[in-house]
């Protein structure tokens, strides 16, 4: 820059650039968002009338959790947790071993092409399904029970985990595994020496949190029959028992949380 | 033996990397590659091990054509080359001592390697090279534990466990105070030295490539434009290789520590 435009520009105010250049583009897009949003909000009904009858009965829910009732049903409770825990730890253990390969094979810098698209169809597939249709589909095939939920959520944690490990394999340090590849190592010791030491501390941190989630969904998949504690929840809400569903409530929220608590501890000792 | 024949490397992106180079480097001995960035250098040492492959060419090593084998060949050639790394490139959450004996990996079946049993003359092997390097103390530490100086000893170690005919050097001091960088490249010409090893060195810093080895090859855009010994480096070979600057200072500085 010549020192003519330098003097020029000294004193001036300075702005940064709108992200978006054009004034038009711009104020088209505000005035368009501002619009669709006054429609969108104006076209959702409230029926004040239903509101405040439901109010009634959203606090008898809310009330029941001060006399939470573990006893009355505590077999059934107890059962269903059970359920639930063998659901989540069995579909999360088969959904981490099926989702190596493919979270390997999902890996663009590691794998050849073809293998590459059928395992990020794969993961696709997974993630596009949710949960909840899955489990409908093999309540279907295989009737009600936990077979269907742990089908549900093994199937579920492939989509997730091989997405993940895939894109952290993805971000690894080239240079760590360009340099066991130059020892005329074989794919397998590359993979083990190479790649497996970067995204280990991943894989551990996603597989907990994958436990995680499968155990808050294991409640809700009981929902449309696919056995666990959600099944147990279901039948108190369905009998109107709303301090048990409180007590059910209770027990998940005490689970998830200890298994984050404990999900902590584990990942900061694996960094 | 290494002979480059007509080597050529063109990137998917049009780049041309090195067009035809011609090498010859007989056994035993060390050659710096210096030259600017871009100039090809470690496209050209990778594609020796082929971690680059190259469009057209021949890499001859011992006779063998590097550019024509199969998967499993070029594995144990690659056992023959030693690589050492700029950023040393270790893996960082594995023990010393794992890198170390990583470079048997070419020699070592998956499920010995996977269990970590290698043979008992691999660990004595690594076990000597630690302490040749002066890190024997530190085979349990993992290796981001280690200072920059301390890791590309390691990676040395990792380089020379394989045994190889020839190092294939990238930029071994590119991260390191002058000091550590003058051991490290005086420990690595040592080595070579001592095993009767090939080297080729690429580096930046032209006063310590003359200060260590007795042949220098200049590179610019994928073109060699100089060969010879460290003493024919004149300011108008460093301007034919890097440009117009004022020479005079890195050479004479040279001198000086030569003297």
């Amino acid at each position: 820059m010549s020192s003519s435009t330098l003097e020029a520009k000294l004193g001036t105010q300075w702005r940064k650039p709108h992200f978006i250049k054009s004034p038009y583009t711009r104020y088209a897009l505000i005035g368009g968002t501002i619009i669709y949003l006054v429609f969108a909000f104006n076209s959702i009904e409230v029926n004040w009338l239903r509101v405040s009858e439901g109010l009634v009965r959203g606090w008898r829910f809310i009330s029941a959790f001060a006399s939470p009732d573990f006893l009355s049903h505590g077999t059934d409770i107890r059962d269903g947790m059970i359920e639930s825990v063998i659901m989540t730890v069995a579909s999360t253990v088969v959904g981490i071993l099926i989702s190596i390969p493919i979270g390997l094979g999902a890996a663009r810098n590691i794998a050849p092409l073809p293998i590459y698209l059928v395992c990020r169809t794969i993961v696709a597939l997974s993630r596009a399904l949710n949960e909840i249709i899955v489990a409908i589909l093999m309540v279907a095939i295989f009737g009600f029970g936990p077979l269907a939920g742990f089908i549900t959520l093994s199937f579920a944690s492939i989509g997730f985990l091989s997405k993940l490990l895939a894109e952290d394999i993805e971000d690894l340090d080239r240079a760590q595994a360009e340099a066991i590849k130059a020892t005329g190592s074989s794919w397998l010791q590359w993979i083990n020496y190479g790649i497996q030491p970067q995204v280990m501390p991943r894989l551990i941190g996603l597989s907990m949190y994958r436990l995680d989630i499968n155990f808050r969904e294991s409640a809700v998949l009981g929902l449309v029959g696919a056995g666990g504690i959600g099944a147990t929840l279901n039948t108190s809400f369905d009998r109107y028992e709303y301090d048990t569903a409180a007590a059910i409530l209770l027990i998940i929220i005490t689970t998830v949380m200890s298994l984050e608590y404990l999900s902590g501890i584990i990942r900061a000792k694996v960094q | 033996m290494l002979k480059l024949e007509k080597l050529t490397k063109t990137y998917a992106t049009g780049d041309k990397a090195l067009c035809a180079v011609d090498l010859e480097v007989p056994n035993g001995q060390v050659l710096a590659l210096i030259g600017p960035s871009g100039a090809g250098k470690s496209t050209l040492i990778r594609c020796v091990n082929r971690l680059v492959e190259p469009t057209s060419g021949k890499v001859l090593l011992g006779g063998e054509d590097i550019t024509s084998l199969g998967s499993s060949a070029l594995r144990r050639a690659r056992r023959n080359m030693g690589m050492i790394f700029q950023e040393y490139a270790l893996v960082e959450r594995l023990t010393v001592m794992e890198n170390v004996l990583s470079g048997r990996l070419g020699f070592v079946g998956f499920w010995r390697s996977f269990l970590r049993k290698f043979p008992q003359s691999d660990v004595d092997e690594a076990f000597r090279l630690l302490d040749r390097v002066g890190l024997l103390e530190m085979a349990n530490k993992r290796a981001d534990e280690l200072s920059g100086g301390q890791r590309q000893r390691v990676g040395i170690a990792r380089a020379l466990i394989q045994n190889p005919e020839l190092l294939l050097v990238d930029e071994p001091t590119a991260s390191l105070d002058p000091k550590t960088s003058r051991q490290i490249m005086r420990l690595i010409c040592e080595l070579c030295e001592e095993r009767k090893l090939a080297a080729i060195i690429n580096i930046h810093d032209v006063a310590l490539a003359q200060m260590f080895v007795q042949r220098i090859v200049g590179m610019k855009k994928g073109e060699l434009q100089f060969d010879g010994s460290p003493d024919l480096l004149t300011p108008d070979v460093l301007t034919r290789i890097y440009g117009e600057e004022d020479w005079k200072a890195t050479i004479t500085k040279v001198e000086e520590e030569v003297e």
